[in-house]
């Protein structure tokens, strides 16, 4: 019996397992995937939003801001790589200028500190590859970039080494009921009874709310495409650069990354499948005609790779957060689009707050601990740093991602973290290996081997994403394992 | 920071390395030192078992583990210091190298002369941004090919490959031999890109279907691959309308372009030609840094191995020299300039006091294919310098002109000269 089921390992769900894990409770964190941060959490921007452009109001605006001046400290304790650096709402032509007043305006009604509007020379002049109908733009010192793998892994580590339980490949099928209580959840792997069950299910979360008996809420899968460019460009794109908004998204960002590349993107296309992952011909183009709209020189042979993250676009348009009264022993949480990473550690503050006020026993651990240390980051270091390393530990000398310069010492400590990294894509967004310019065709074989000896198992047993995605199928010569 | 020294270092150990490291030996040069980043030396040629390496260099029909062993037991014999198991994490303008091993932990290098061999790598998806879901089971042709041949392991069953290199060539061979199923190899372009011995012995041998002017519009699958939509194109290589239809595979090779590796170049201040995507160099393979080399197919994609062990070689020899006998003078030179239907020239410029003392060889790639007698000509203004005749000229076959010395005087007047390839 656990006091607190959470259902989804995103970003949301690792925050809240990481928030109630300073209580004296037992908690459950499950998820469907392979790896926590497998839905949205693995594919949007990355940008820790400054919050002007939520409606003033709405829970969007409130735990956008609320999460925004959590994220020093959180990605402090979390040893997440994080850069305040601002962030631009570039108007490209005349009509633009009353969008960024009134973007300006609502910022202030929200709160937002920082905000400045600009003059389109002074904006080319921080940005010098603007197109020249930059007419103005509206600056946001609190604005971000954030590794958003890291923040959920992270923020899931540090729960599970305080004492969650972790659980993947754990699908919630159904729940267990006691008359109009929800005491527990039906999953693949079994029952598992609690006294509270708490919703993240992102994509899913409309699925389990009919399931629960609620109705009326639908999650409408908004995908966006997106292309990631090479380093390289990193020389012709210096700040997080927005267009004008529309009402459906904030538009096709052109945005530096936490880790050095620039992204485009994303689109934003209402779909029905929760699983369709594609990339579409007339996605990418759209992803690259906006972006040159922005930044007439950006060179399409900069790009490495193309992906599309699903939003889990809520029927209210406001994030909704609420213990139904429909249903007892619930709480859900749907419609965490975005700036859902940037409010995900507010989130969970409330989260908290409203099942102490529902009667589940706040009562304080004294041996919680807020730090999680990550594996150093070679890549990151000063050469002194990296030979006290290769001292303590040799492996840290050999290179085996070379265009993003990941060492064996990185993947072996991946293998073995509190939430093993078990698979090649797991392993990519712990490490970084496979996701610079050669895009894994020289790392894949040796990171195979690694992870096969490290586990003790056969390569054959690896999968890419979990599943059936095999990566190598037989030996050659069916040579017996 | 141990530091280390030596005469001529050279980053990589494949066939230009090794050849180039051999050869600074033979012109005098005491320490040489060659940092390679496997655990063996060789490059890509041990996952290479296929034959057709070293007919001109040794005389011999090798595979690529043989061609690779001859050349190392050169190395050794020739008393070369070799850190195998070695990354290069930085190059400075100064040849001040930082590398990084797990025996010796961070060394830092300077070598009078440096000799950048770092190879080449394989175009990934994501540069071709083909539509579609992102399975497993989506591999470069090279990743495949050292599954296959050196972690004895198959990627797949059923392969679509996409493009027509030389690498997927060989691998479609490789995989049927291996039991598995080769269903297509798609080329965009009229022509294949490989080598036509390649085309007869791996593809039309094995009765795989080749189809031209065709490319991959979409992948499908959600664990592992399960399709491709393959579409015939248009001139400007855009998917045809009502031209698609499914192939089912569980896994797509990809075999469409090596790219000279060039990240450490660039470190060092190397200029780069955005045509070759290798280093500018002269007839002695230096770069616009002094004292700094390029051989092999960092410079530019070779078709043979041969010619890279041949071409590195003048590297080699300019990096020994340069150590044994200071730089050269500067003086004339002249520019070679890609001229109609050429894509590129290799070197970009030829100093003539050093070809009054040796012919230069001159590599140079067609844009379109000439399927008929063609002239390969070095002309200035209206005159044609040099004029040779080739029964036709491949953008996938290199072609090889020689000036000769007898020509240094006559271009003395010119400040750069065209290469031409006319019909």
């Amino acid at each position: 019996m656990y006091d607190v089921i959470i259902v989804g390992a995103g970003v949301v769900g690792a925050h809240i397992a990481r928030t109630l894990a300073r209580y004296q409770l037992d908690i459950l964190l499950l998820d469907k995937a392979s790896d926590v941060g497998e839905g949205t959490t693995k594919a949007n921007t990355a940008i820790v939003h400054a919050g002007y452009d939520a409606k003033p109001g709405s829970n969007k605006a409130r735990f956008n801001l609320a999460g925004n001046a959590m994220f020093d400290t959180v990605c402090r304790e979390l040893d997440v790589e994080f850069d305040r650096c601002g962030s631009y709402v570039v108007g490209v032509s005349e009509e633009a200028r009353a969008t960024l007043e009134d973007l300006y305006r609502r910022g202030l009604e929200n709160g937002t500190p920082g905000l400045e509007l600009i003059s389109g020379e002074e904006m080319r002049r921080r940005e010098p590859g603007l197109t020249e109908d930059t007419v103005g733009a509206l600056y946001a010192a609190t604005g971000g970039i954030v590794d958003p793998f890291a923040l959920c892994y992270a923020a899931a580590e540090n729960a599970v080494a305080n004492g969650v339980e972790l659980r993947l490949e754990t699908e919630v099928q159904g729940f267990i009921w006691e008359g109009d209580a929800i005491v527990g959840v039906e999953t693949n792997r079994g029952p598992f009874r609690s006294r509270w069950v708490v919703i993240a299910a992102g994509l899913w979360v409309d699925d389990l709310m009919h399931e629960a008996g609620l109705e009326g809420f639908t999650i409408t899968p908004r995908k966006g495409e997106y292309f990631v460019l090479d380093r390289e460009a990193k020389t012709a794109v210096q700040n997080v650069l927005f267009p004008c908004p529309t009402p459906v998204s904030k538009g096709i960002l052109v945005t530096p990354t936490i880790h050095g590349n620039v992204m485009l993107g994303p689109t934003a296309e209402d779909i029905e499948d929760k699983e369709n992952l594609s990339t579409t011909a007339a996605g990418l183009n759209e992803v690259m005609t906006g972006a040159l709209r922005l930044m007439p020189q950006l060179d399409a042979r900069w790009i490495i790779r193309s992906f599309t993250g699903l939003r889990a676009a809520g029927s209210t348009g406001d994030f909704l957060i609420e213990i139904p009264d429909e249903v007892q022993g619930l709480l859900v949480l749907a419609g965490i689009e975005s700036p859902g990473l940037t409010a995900s550690p507010a989130i969970a503050e409330h989260v908290a707050a409203m099942l102490g006020e529902a009667g589940l026993p706040l009562v304080e651990r004294p041996d919680f601990n807020p730090i999680r240390h990550g594996t150093p980051r070679f890549s990151l270091l000063s050469r002194e740093e990296q030979e006290a390393l290769i001292a303590q530990d040799p492996r840290y000398g050999r290179i085996v991602c070379r265009c993003e310069t990941v060492t064996e010492a990185e993947i072996v400590a991946a293998c073995h973290a509190p939430i093993p990294a078990r698979t090649y894509d797991a392993m990519k967004r712990r490490t970084r290996i496979g996701t610079g310019r050669c895009q894994g065709a020289f790392d894949t074989p040796l990171v195979l081997e690694i992870m096969a000896r490290e586990y003790g198992v056969s390569p054959l047993e690896l999968t890419q994403k979990g599943g059936a995605s095999h990566m190598v199928v037989r030996r050659t010569k069916e040579v017996a394992e | 920071m141990k530091q280390l020294a030596c005469d001529v270092l050279v980053i990589g150990s494949g066939p230009a390395g090794l050849a180039a490291a051999w050869e600074a030996k033979q012109q005098g040069a005491e320490r040489v030192m060659l940092l390679e980043r496997n655990d063996e030396l060789g490059g890509i040629l041990p996952q290479c078992i296929h034959n057709g390496f070293g007919v001109r260099e040794f005389g011999d029909d090798l595979t690529g583990p043989e061609y690779a062993y001859r050349w190392i037991a050169k190395a050794h014999e020739a008393r070369l210091e070799i850190l195998s198991e070695t990354m290069v994490l930085d190059v400075g303008r100064d040849r001040r190298v930082v590398a990084s091993s797990r025996d010796h932990g961070l060394v830092e290098i300077t070598p009078r002369a440096l000799v950048l061999a770092m190879g080449c790598r394989e175009r990934p998806r994501g540069a071709l941004a083909i539509p579609g879901s992102r399975p497993a089971g989506i591999y470069s042709a090279g990743t495949a090919q050292r599954l296959v041949n050196m972690e004895g392991y198959m990627p797949g069953r059923r392969f679509v490959i996409l493009g027509s290199g030389d690498i997927g060539m060989i691998m479609a061979r490789r995989l049927t031999l291996e039991g598995a199923e080769v269903v297509a190899m798609l080329e965009i372009l009229p022509y294949i890109s490989g080598l036509r011995r390649n085309l007869v012995q791996c593809i039309r041998d094995f009765d795989i279907p080749l189809e031209l002017c065709t490319t991959v519009a979409e992948v499908r699958g959600r664990d592992r691959v399960e399709s491709v939509v393959v579409s015939g194109v248009d001139e400007q290589w855009r998917p045809l309308p009502g031209t698609d239809r499914e192939i089912a595979c569980d896994t797509l090779l990809l075999s469409v372009g090596l790219i000279p590796e060039n990240e450490l170049s660039r470190m060092a201040g190397v200029a780069i030609d955005p045509v070759t995507g290798g280093p500018y160099v002269d007839e002695s393979f230096c770069t616009n840094v002094p004292g700094i080399f390029a051989a092999g197919n960092v410079v530019h994609v070779y078709d043979l191995v041969d010619d890279v062990s041949e071409n590195a070689r003048i590297a080699g020899r300019s990096a020994g020299r340069y150590v044994t006998q200071g730089a050269p003078p500067e003086d004339g030179s002249v520019r070679l300039l890609a001229g109609t239907n050429v894509r590129h020239v290799v070197p970009h410029t030829v100093h003539l006091s050093r070809l009054e003392q040796e012919a230069v060889v001159l590599n140079l790639r067609v844009r379109q294919p000439i399927e008929e007698p063609v002239r390969v000509e070095v002309r200035a203004g209206d005159e044609a310098l040099v004029s040779r005749r080739y029964r036709y000229a491949r953008p996938s076959e290199m072609i090889a002109l020689t000036l000769p010395s007898a020509l240094a005087s006559r271009l003395a007047a010119y400040d750069a000269v065209n290469i031409d390839v006319i019909s």
